[in-house]
């Protein structure tokens, strides 16, 4: 009975719970609705998955107005499974977010911050879940503004700047996406995505489809950071609370990646005016630039987190990569790397988190010898970093190896290279904490340090350890990835 | 005891060795006891699978499938038991050897050090009982990555920047070479298994198989040939029981023995053979053998000439696998054999002298060999080996590599053979005259009364010394097996 409501529960108890929050106005009360309501939303999530695995859609129409003139909750393969992994990762970071917060915020602002996160996490939801043009506008602007917030709660002065850096290019890219599906309104008269879609199956030269295009697609990359319109990321990463860069790192570019494959397939998909642009060679181009120029910046940071940030720039790059091909190998090699992606880089950022925690700002520097201290973490760091240069064993090398696949099926052999190439560079930067970590002796202000925590070791160990698990066991991953792929190649029918 | 279930204990008891190892650190007698005990097992598991595979079995496992149509998956053949046998019985050997060395050396860190012994042997038998190429990449990798703490044990500068030559050299190769040779034989034959005549028959084009040959030669970094060895020099930085186990044996055996592998499985001895776009391997491999050779001839530190005897003799079993008949692929099976039991003799040896002596170049060991007779003796020993004479093991090995290539009149390849062995008399038996026949200096500056090393170490390179000897007299079941593997 209540299973019916799934898909609009899955982003409503969030919403709801956010103001109730504020009511409660007090950290740990908060902090349980939040655990309460993220891990109720993973389980949510599952029996949606379960439900669209066969193949069928379940369509949902708010308020019983039947679409396309109501708005439209439409689960399919695609976006269960991101539903499924932004609901994880959210379910891990809460429980990890406790005492991180705790460290790293000043008391009167834990129910704030729970706030935030469950709005974030309401929006990013609704975002996937929604099949509703303007809808997703709505909620990308929910989960945009509660992360300018979030960002802003970092206790290093410059997180302000940041923030405000973000703000200004992710409201350029809301306005770009808006203008984009305001032109697409005007030629077709609906907002529904699917009835988009078929509107715009017989259209072939029409000047405002494509300048829509042309928007939608600025508008979601500024927003999944596609090299060069990454620029807000590395700060935001770096000065947000640890735990808002692990759940913003491994959910908020995905779910853009997400909006990206929606409406290039599902709703461009079926119209020849898709092909009227050289959208997978810019696509190509770009992320290669990337995969090489971003990492090869990570390599010579020597903030740890911007590190990592930019290590996300690259790997996005490999994700925007498997959607250029537009065949079902590399879609489904990008899907894949999607969610090993938020996986891995979850993981260490909860496990840089631990760092913060006890250091202040990780750079190269300060952690020298701290492998003798903090053991455990700095091995979830080496062992993340092997799930990001793509180690045999490790969920990074699934992605990689579907990726070269479809660089091979598409006869572009020199892609192949480039791609192994680009995590020759990765070794690069991980190496630089594995020769700072375990080989520096430590100084007297590391000597002193204690490990983190269990209760922010234990989840993000979880994850390193589910990294592995990903990349042995792939059946949830690449059959979820690759029926996704299929689905997004058949269109919306 | 079924045997897969066999394979699956042998793939298991060195995991568990490694944990009940990390778990016993505070009773360095017990820890060693279990790495003992662990070394032990894992060889009566391999030499229990030995008969079944004489009589022709092929036992094999599934573990689960990584992929669809890609699984996890272990299948005994004979090369794979060659070299499933080698590295558990030299293993015994080598934790005896390691317990006089790292004591009398005060190294530190001796769990981690035990630890990852056992997980470097874990992984080799992962490569040796492989049963598709991902499998065999899987635990090839592992390997690089579990002997990086091994290499770069002593924590100091130069360990570090050997320990970047190490990583950044294998693991560069066989990301960009390795893996995307393997996509793409995936690609093309929609299979990865390992199958008797290869699996790319009528698959690709051949100069598709050229290149293919090439990215699986060069991506092999482990088989050390040129230009991608100068980690094996570096790697060299190690304690010697790394450098003997593992740059003699586990880790070098598994890049050449997984470029016989794969020639043999992969590609089809008969199906490229007389081909045009594969005849580059033997001279490229012949360089290195060459190459190798002088550059050991002019070094005067000891472990360094070994490095680059390694060098020079891991090409042997290229270039044998290279040559493309199947008396030669026997030679390669052999060569494996015969040069793992003589390297670990030599490298040996040579701890032995810097323990007891504190000696390190070729230079020093004026008269070394009154005062450590057996040591000396065992180095002889294994030089012998290294050169081809009786009646030591490499000579079988080489003659079998001989016969392939005079059989097929490929006489550059015989020409190879001969210059290189007048080129390891020419570095080794200088040694060994020195050691026996040249006056020790007299004594006053640095040099300090010794005898031999400690017993286990000794006791450890006479068993390997004898070996060598006792494979020369007794191939049967070696040969057996090489020759299953090349048919013949």
């Amino acid at each position: 009975m209540i299973a019916q409501h799934f898909p609009i529960l899955q982003v409503v108890l969030p919403l709801m719970a956010a103001p109730l929050m504020v009511l409660l106005r007090r950290g740990a009360p908060a902090w349980l609705l939040a655990v309460i309501v993220s891990w109720t939303g993973l389980f949510i999530s599952l029996s949606l998955l379960a439900q669209v695995a066969d193949g069928s859609v379940i369509s949902y129409a708010i308020g019983s107005w039947p679409p396309p003139w109501g708005i439209e909750y439409r689960i399919d393969r695609v976006n269960a499974f991101v539903l499924v992994l932004v609901s994880l990762i959210a379910a891990v970071v809460v429980i990890y977010s406790r005492a991180s917060v705790a460290a790293e915020l000043p008391a009167h602002q834990h129910y704030l911050f729970y706030s935030l996160f469950a709005l974030c996490l309401a929006g990013l939801l609704g975002i996937a879940a929604t099949g509703d043009a303007f809808n997703l506008f709505v909620f990308l602007e929910i989960s945009s503004l509660s992360s300018y917030a979030l960002i802003a709660l970092g206790r290093d002065r410059r997180a302000l700047m940041a923030s405000y850096q973000y703000l200004i290019m992710g409201t350029i890219g809301a306005t770009f996406y808006i203008i984009g599906v305001g032109l697409l309104y005007l030629m077709t008269g609906t907002l529904n995505m699917a009835d988009m879609a078929q509107r715009l199956a017989g259209v072939t030269e029409v000047r405002a489809v494509l300048a829509a295009l042309a928007f939608i697609t600025v508008g979601i990359c500024l927003k999944l950071a596609l090299f060069p319109l990454h620029l807000w990321l590395p700060n935001a990463y770096a000065y947000a609370p640890s735990a808002v860069t692990a759940f913003l790192a491994a959910t908020a570019t995905k779910v853009s990646v997400y909006v990206l494959l929606r409406f290039y397939y599902s709703i461009y998909g079926e119209s020849a005016i898709f092909y009227a642009l050289p959208m997978g060679q810019i696509l190509l181009l770009l992320s290669l630039a990337a995969m090489f120029i971003a990492s090869a910046i990570a390599i010579i940071q020597s903030d740890l987190k911007r590190l990592f940030a930019y290590s996300s720039v690259a790997q996005i790059g490999y994700i925007t990569l498997g959607i250029s091909f537009d065949s079902v190998t590399g879609l489904t090699g990008g899907i894949v790397h999607l969610f090993n992606h938020a996986l891995t880089k979850g993981a260490l950022f909860m496990l840089l988190g631990c760092f913060a925690l006890r250091l202040g700002r990780i750079r190269f520097d300060n952690i020298g010898g701290i492998a003798r201290v903090m053991p455990f973490t700095s091995f979830g760091i080496v062992l993340g970093g092997l799930s990001l240069i793509g180690a045999p064993g490790t969920a990074g090398f699934i992605s990689k190896w579907y990726l070269v696949l479809a660089a091979l099926e598409s006869g572009q052999w020199w892609i192949a290279l480039a791609i192994m190439l680009s995590s020759l560079l990765a070794v690069v930067y991980v190496w630089r904490f594995v020769e700072a970590a375990y080989f520096r002796e430590p100084d007297a202000k590391t000597a002193q340090l204690k490990e983190a925590p269990l209760e922010m070791l234990v989840p993000a160990l979880l994850m390193i350890a589910a990294c592995f698990y990903f990349g042995l066991d792939t059946t949830l991953t690449v059959d979820g990835a690759a029926r996704a792929a299929q689905t997004l190649l058949q269109g919306i029918r | 005891m079924t045997p897969a279930a066999t394979i699956l204990l042998a793939l298991a008891v060195p995991l568990i060795g490694a944990a009940l190892i990390a778990a016993a650190h505070r009773a360095p007698n017990v820890r060693e006891t279990i790495t003992l005990v662990t070394a032990g097992i894992l060889f009566l598991l391999a030499a229990s699978l030995t008969p079944l595979v004489l009589a022709g079995e092929r036992p094999e496992v599934t573990l689960l499938e990584m992929m669809p149509g890609l699984a996890l998956k272990f299948k005994v053949e004979p090369l794979g038991m060659l070299f499933g046998l080698i590295a558990s019985g030299l293993w015994i050997v080598n934790s005896l050897y390691s317990i006089g060395y790292m004591r009398a050396n005060n190294e530190k860190h001796q769990t981690r050090f035990y630890v990852c012994f056992a997980g470097a042997l874990a992984s080799a038998v992962g490569i040796a009982f492989a049963g598709n190429l991902l499998t065999l990449f899987l635990f090839y990798e592992a390997l690089t990555l579990i002997t990086y703490p091994l290499v770069t044990h002593a924590g100091t500068e130069d360990a570090r920047r050997s320990g970047r030559i190490y990583l950044g050299m294998l693991i560069g190769t066989s990301t960009v070479f390795l893996l995307v040779g393997i996509v793409w034989t995936w690609q093309l034959a929609g299979t990865l298994e390992f199958a008797v005549g290869g699996i790319l028959k009528g698959r690709a084009s051949n100069a598709m198989l050229g290149v293919l040959l090439a990215l699986f030669i060069f991506g092999i970094g482990k088989a050390a040939v040129m230009p991608f060895h100068r980690w094996l020099p570096a790697a060299m930085v190690a304690p010697t029981p790394v450098s003997a186990l593992l740059h003699a044996v586990a880790v070098v055996k598994a890049g050449v023995f997984s470029v016989v592998k794969i020639v043999v499985y992969v590609f089809g001895v008969e199906e490229i053979s007389g081909l045009r776009s594969v005849d580059w391997l033997p001279f490229i491999s012949g360089f290195t053998i060459i190459a190798a050779s002088i550059v050991a001839l002019r070094s005067d530190n000891l472990k360094r000439r070994l490095a680059y005897s390694t060098v020079s003799q891991l090409s042997y079993v290229v270039l044998a696998a290279a040559l493309l008949t199947p008396l030669s692929i026997v030679g390669a099976a052999l060569h494996i054999a015969a040069h793992a039991l003589g390297k670990i003799t030599l490298f040996f040896a040579a701890g032995a002298i810097y323990t007891a002596a504190h000696k390190t170049e070729v230079s020093q060991l004026a008269g070394i060999g009154r005062r450590m007779p057996w040591t000396m003796g065992a180095f002889a020993v294994g030089a012998l080996s290294m050169i081809g004479l009786p009646p030591a093991a490499g000579f079988i090995s080489k003659w079998y590599i001989l016969q392939g290539a005079m059989g097929t009149e490929q006489w550059n390849a015989v020409f190879v053979i001969i210059a290189s062995t007048l080129l390891n008399a020419g570095y080794f038996l200088p040694i060994i005259y020195r050691a026996f026949f040249v006056a020790p200096p007299a004594d006053g500056h640095g040099h300090h009364a010794h005898g031999e090393a400690p017993w286990p170490m000794v006791a450890a390179l006479t068993l390997t010394a004898l070996g060598t000897v006792a494979l020369f007299f007794f191939p049967e079941v070696p040969l057996e097996l090489a020759r299953q593997l090349a048919g013949v």
